[in-house]
């Protein structure tokens, strides 16, 4: 790193200023590399006089650059504070007019607002986001619906293969991975359970435990939040950045709707494949533990998939499939909410991408969660 | 030239929070013209524009596109509208997903009943007509800047729109590119009749294409009138502008 020049013609920081009566005399030059020395000895200066001092002497100064004025705006604002009134005065033209130039004012406060109470500031927080967040969702939501149903046998409002485009991205593209967690969590909780239902002698119930809850709760639960990961932040990313490009202001100009355009065949495509994934994570999940019961529990398939007969209903089938579906239309939304959102530039673009995430994920667990609780 | 209006501005004021940004804007562009909307960066050019467009509501004032009042139509005659309007946008709004021959077709695919095989030779025509051969089943990241600029002109103009938008078109182009674009712009004004306002501050690009400019500063409009007369100008800013 280059050391800034020190420019004084005086080694004596005395000689760089004087004061005298009321005034402050400076001197030579008041540069960049000046300043680590030059203030810390005014400072001294001052802090000792009896007298305030009421006007900054700029006759004798030579030299003087941004950081320079800077400083003497500063000392004037320190001194200020024990005289009524401290003036700038002297100086060649050339000083003056680097003055003028390098001169920082505040810029006015925009109102004066009196301090809000704990409850005033919470009502407002709440108001904002009752404003910004729930009723432009709804909004959206109220949009993206209407437009999602009427738009099911319309394929002008949208590009040719565009649902199929984007029923491979949302849908096919996730099966390994949802099949292959599926699989796991399916082996771990009945590996969890093996050992206690074998100390009860309950064996059997290996199958009612992995049954029931990969249909109900974990297949749909584990696809929507792994496509809330996948695709959620992908439609969030993908919509800020057409927004950012002004992709989404020239598709509007050209005559299109950019929900239809553009959300609309995601949430067909999405609608379309959750039930198919959702079906496949139960299916992986159920393997899954019909491994473990054979071979922690000596269940073997015949008696688990007879047993799964018994325990199985069309209901907790019908319950799952209709979780896939409000998890799709959710993850969709808030991909979608979130991407048209964005304000300028990238890192709105990161931003928003990690708040759909967020979003979407702790929206599919408290869906589930009330889902749950009318199905219960 | 006709003197018919084809977008009058009248009274137009914006307020974003707490900062007005447009104050009063009012002014008028003609048929077959070319009109550019100038300015210094951030004196709310393409603010003005994006209301021209219907992309922001209006708050205040009056504005029309061939007559039409925007702040008083309807879904389908805002799409009617927007047909009659081709947009270039500062960055070429060319969507990332599709090549360019499909970004092209993308209006005449929407809007048409024509059969595909019609379309790509419209598409290739107005590819051609940019000096953009061989870039169809390019995407628009594998384009320069220059092409990228040229492609999004040639999908603002593939419906054949009596009207044309563009934002900042030298953006970031060298001076030759730019003078080429310059010249594609007026060709279009030449051969196929449109009216175009421009959003720009390229100086050079001004005196090669302006037919009439609407000079904004701070919100507010401090000239309008016919290039020749902006640069006899006494307004300090305005001569300025196109002396220093």
């Amino acid at each position: 790193m280059v050391k800034p020049k020190i420019h004084n013609n005086s080694k004596d920081p005395d000689k760089d200023f004087k004061i005298e009566q009321s005034t402050l005399y400076l001197k030579y030059s008041l540069l960049l590399g000046d300043l680590d020395r030059w203030i810390p000895a005014v400072q001294e200066y001052i802090k000792n006089m009896q007298d305030p001092i009421t006007e900054i002497n700029l006759d004798g100064l030579k030299k003087i650059d941004s950081a320079g004025v800077a400083a003497i705006l500063q000392l004037k604002d320190e001194l200020i504070k024990n005289s009524k009134d401290v003036k700038i005065v002297g100086g060649s033209p050339s000083i003056r007019k680097k003055i003028g130039l390098f001169s920082y004012q505040e810029p006015p406060a925009s109102r004066d607002r009196r301090r809000m109470s704990f409850f005033e500031s919470t009502a407002e927080s709440f108001l904002n986001f009752y404003h910004d967040y729930m009723v432009r969702y709804f909004t959206l939501a109220a949009d993206v619906l209407y437009w999602s149903v009427t738009d099911i046998f319309k394929s002008r409002t949208h590009r040719k293969g565009e649902f199929y485009n984007q029923a491979v991205l949302i849908g096919v593209n996730a099966v390994y991975i949802i099949c292959m967690l599926s699989f796991i969590i399916g082996l771990v909780i009945a590996l969890q359970s093996a050992a206690q239902l074998r100390n009860f002698g309950a064996n059997i119930y290996i199958v009612d435990l992995i049954v029931i809850s990969m249909m109900r709760e974990m297949g749909p639960l584990i696809t929507a939040i792994l496509v809330a990961g996948r695709s959620g932040s992908a439609i969030a990313a993908e919509i800020a950045t057409m927004k950012v490009t002004s992709e989404l202001d020239a598709i509007k100009t050209m005559a299109l709707n950019p929900i239809r355009f553009v959300i609309v065949p995601k949430m067909h495509g999405s609608i379309i494949t959750m039930p198919f994934l959702t079906i496949l994570a139960n299916v992986m999940g159920i393997l899954g533990g019909m491994l473990i019961a054979y071979l922690y529990l000596d269940i073997g398939p015949e008696i688990f998939i007879n047993r799964m007969g018994e325990t199985l209903y069309n209901r907790d089938i019908l319950i799952g499939i209709l979780k896939s579906l409000v998890f799709a239309v959710l993850i969709v939304l808030t991909g979608s909410f979130f991407g048209l959102n964005v304000e300028e530039g990238a890192e709105g673009v990161g931003k928003v991408t990690t708040q759909a995430v967020v979003v979407a994920i702790s929206i599919v667990i408290i869906a589930d969660s009330i889902i749950g609780l009318i199905f219960y | 030239m006709a003197d018919k209006k084809i977008i009058e501005v009248n009274g137009l004021s914006a307020t974003f929070g707490e900062r007005e940004v447009l104050r009063d804007v009012s002014f008028s562009a003609y048929q077959g013209e070319v009109t550019v909307i100038l300015g210094e960066s951030g004196s709310g050019k393409t603010t003005v524009l994006k209301h021209l467009l219907g992309l922001y509501d209006i708050q205040e004032g009056y504005v029309s596109i061939l007559d039409n009042d925007i702040s008083d139509l309807n879904e389908e005659e805002q799409k009617d509208l927007y047909l009659k309007m081709g947009v270039f946008y500062q960055n070429g709004g060319l969507l990332n997903s599709l090549t360019v021959g499909e970004n092209v077709s993308l209006p005449l695919e929407q809007h048409t009943h024509l059969d595909d095989d019609l379309i790509r030779r419209i598409v290739l025509t107005k590819l051609q007509l940019m000096h953009l051969n061989g870039v169809y089943d390019m995407f628009p990241s594998q384009l320069s800047g220059g092409m990228l600029k040229r492609a999004a002109l040639a999908r603002a103009m593939v419906m054949d729109p009596p009207l044309l938008f563009c934002d900042e078109p030298g953006a970031g182009l060298d001076p030759i590119s730019l003078a080429s674009l310059d010249k594609l712009i007026l060709n279009l004004r030449k051969e196929l009749g449109m009216s175009i306002v421009i959003i720009t501050h390229e100086v050079s690009s001004i005196l090669r294409i302006a037919d009439r400019i609407v000079f904004i500063d701070e919100g507010k409009i401090i000239f309008t009138g016919k290039i020749k007369d902006a640069l006899e100008s006494k307004n300090k800013e305005v001569h300025d502008f196109f002396h220093i």
